[in-house]
């Protein structure tokens, strides 16, 4: 995974709340064996106006000019802005392959489902979690005249509007210091070998039907 | 005093961070073919092995076809995709239910079914519907792909303690009220985000009736509550229902077991973070009307009116829903009429479910408006008591197709799948936009309520057949 550097990026309004990992990546790009190619299906249902179907190279299909993304004003946007309980439903870790592919780091919402909010995190994608009223107040920023630049700083755990103004958000300091090294979760388990094996011989006296 | 989850959770910490980050101990690894490819590949790259192998189990649920099996997998990416995890399997010496096996389904069926699922367990499956196995007393939750690596790797998880919540169903289920209402009820009450955060305990008399296949519905759809786990306190019910299942421990080890589990509930007097209690003798029979499980009514109601509802983000998402359902507000519910009628998921697939849908089919005809009505058992299991029950002849009979485990029109990954506009009674788990195949429309519904979809052609009260 690479480090998560301070950036400054361009934001799309995803204006919907309860946006599922079915509508992110529809379910027959799932069978797919591959954890990369899955950006120019984000969203499939919603960006095209036709069926998309896996293998089918997707530069000659139609564009749904209705759709958010499509607007010219938002290509190479890395900054997903959206409602509430984004990423509900299926654990698919499609959903944040897909936003990566595609070339998102950073989705803001108001809330995010769990599974979906752990599986960002092990992709180097950052969900940011901000209250309604500072989300519906980038909301009419973004839909101004000129795209929404803003700057990501999670090292300060902070965003920086256009006018310099800091937005401060949370994050948890394990996932942070993570994210930052751009550190590999299993690395770091394997560092604890010592301490699974004590658990499990201890376990296996206790409850030795979990080891039969 | 702790909480079943409080006693859960601190059974299996291996080692915790300052931030109260916790390496999670996990007993039971469920593996299916859609989300453990990439996670078996990363193994290969970095050279690792399954940390303990005997904790896997695997079986192909999601892409496998529900009929003419042996004429194999039509599909060349499906097929790829379930050979793969055969091949898998056999390289790391993983026990897997492959297609032709009896014991082959959904994963969710397979794992309480075979024992698999243990009450204490920490249990974990690439998919959001794991938390079905929380009804076992088994602390039970979905993971994305990285995560099925970990647990390869390291037979531990990452994880930070959630917040707690107690939903309570004080009293009885009326008559012709099943599990799926009752949760369909409480995702009403809370929303489809009210979960978000928790680990939710199910209690109260309602609960402590269900059989554990209704306790499974109820934990299976914690997840379209927002919460990743759902729990139900181990009692006889649980005990009686893994005693002689293939991989629970028998003799001595079996009494030592049972005596540990006994202490799986929570205990008198115990902290949650949030109690929400509902009483059951008002739940009504339940269908959703939308495209988010929280959009639910009773089906003696109607699809309600976008303009009576304050909240103008939730108004615009009523709006929405209405649209692509093809629905206008004040339509009462049994005028809708479904194409198409689904029986099976990992929700409502197991024989329980199948007897209370049977029940309703028998002597009955799928009405002539209806365009496909199928039956899709939850395991091979499963399939072969219903038939032995005489179940099978009686949903054909009706008019019914009765077909081969799977997941099947659930996510519509193989060949059973709606096509654009067509409106299904379905006893799955979501009613997201193109859940069931793109443009399709489904509306949620309990085994007998869908069967009484099919044999009517319209939404109806059960309780008036």
């Amino acid at each position: 995974m690479n480090p998560f550097k301070r950036f400054t990026g361009t934001v799309a309004p995803l204006d919907r709340s309860n946006v599922d990992t079915d509508a992110i990546i529809p379910k027959q790009f799932l069978k797919s064996i591959k954890r990369t190619g899955f950006g120019p299906n984000l969203f499939d249902e919603w960006r095209y106006l036709d069926r998309g179907e896996p293998g089918v190279e997707c530069s000659n299909r139609p564009l749904n000019p209705e759709f958010v993304l499509n607007a010219p004003r938002y290509q190479g946007a890395q900054i997903l802005l959206t409602r509430d309980n984004f990423g509900c439903g299926s654990s698919r870790e499609h959903a944040p392959w897909a936003l990566d592919d595609y070339g998102f780091r950073v989705i803001i919402a108001p809330g995010f489902a769990d599974i979906f909010f752990n599986n960002c995190f092990k992709n180097g994608l950052l969900p940011i979690v901000l209250s309604t009223e500072i989300v519906d107040r980038l909301f009419q920023q973004a839909a101004g005249e000129r795209a929404l630049e803003l700057t990501v700083d999670l090292q300060a755990q902070s965003i920086i509007l256009p006018n310099g103004e800091g937005i401060g958000f949370e994050v948890g300091e394990f996932r942070k210091h993570c994210l930052l090294n751009g550190l590999d979760d299993i690395e770091l388990t394997l560092q604890h070998v010592d301490a699974i094996k004590s658990y499990e011989a201890a376990r296996q006296q206790q409850a030795p039907w979990l080891f039969s | 005093m702790k909480t079943l989850y409080d006693k859960l959770w601190e059974a299996h910490i291996v080692r915790s961070e300052a931030d109260g980050t916790s390496l999670l101990y996990i007993d039971r690894h469920l593996v299916h073919e859609v989300t453990s490819p990439q996670a078996f590949e990363g193994l290969r790259l970095a050279e690792r092995r399954p940390w303990r192998t005997e904790a896997n189990l695997a079986t192909p649920d999601h892409n496998v076809p529900t009929q003419n099996r042996d004429e194999g997998i039509v599909d060349p990416i499906a097929r790829l995709q379930v050979e793969t995890l055969g091949k898998n399997c056999r390289e790391f010496g993983i026990t897997e239910f492959e297609m032709d096996d009896i014991r082959q389904g959904i994963v969710h069926v397979v794992g309480p079914e075979e024992g698999a699922t243990l009450p204490g367990m920490t249990l974990v499956c690439g998919d959001s519907h794991t938390a079905t196995h929380g009804a076992l007393g088994a602390l039970a939750f979905g993971i994305g792909t990285s995560e099925v690596e970990h647990v390869l790797a390291t037979q531990c998880l990452i994880q930070k303690k959630s917040k707690s919540m107690l939903i309570k169903i004080e009293g009885k289920l009326g008559d012709g009220v099943d599990a799926k209402d009752l949760v369909l009820a409480v995702i009403g009450k809370i929303g489809t985000a009210g979960g978000t955060g928790y680990a939710i305990e199910f209690a109260g008399e309602a609960i402590r009736n269900l059989s554990i296949e209704g306790r499974m519905t109820v934990c299976n759809m914690t997840i379209e509550a927002g919460a990743r786990v759902g729990l139900v306190a181990v009692d006889e019910t649980t005990i009686e229902y893994v005693k002689g299942r293939p991989y629970a421990p028998e003799g001595e080890i079996w009494d030592q077991a049972v005596a540990a589990w006994r202490d799986l509930h929570s205990d008198e007097g115990a902290h949650f973070d949030r109690v929400v209690t509902l009483d059951a003798s008002q739940i009504q029979p339940q269908m959703t009307w939308g495209t988010s499980p929280e959009m639910v009514v009773p089906v003696t109601g109607v699809v309600p009116d976008p303009a009576q509802e304050p909240d103008p983000a939730k108004a615009d998402g009523m709006r929405r829903a209405l649209e692509y359902m093809g629905l206008e507000a004040g339509t009462p519910c049994s005028e809708i009429r479904p194409d198409v009628v689904f029986i099976g998921s990992c929700t409502n697939s197991r024989i329980e479910d199948l007897r209370d849908a049977a029940a309703i089919a028998k002597g009955r005809k799928v009405a002539k408006s209806i365009k496909q009505a199928l039956v899709v058992p939850g395991s091979g299991l499963v399939k072969q008591q219903a038939e032995e029950e005489g179940l099978d002849k009686i949903f054909i009979q009706a008019g019914f197709e009765w077909r081969d485990p799977g997941c099947s029109m659930c996510l519509a990954m193989n060949a059973d799948r709606l096509e654009p506009g067509e409106r299904c009674a379905s006893t799955s788990n979501r009613n997201f936009e193109g859940r069931q195949g793109a443009g399709g429309r489904t509306h949620l519904v309990g085994p007998a309520m869908a069967a009484a979809a099919a044999v009517t052609g319209h939404f109806v009260d059960v309780r008036s057949l």
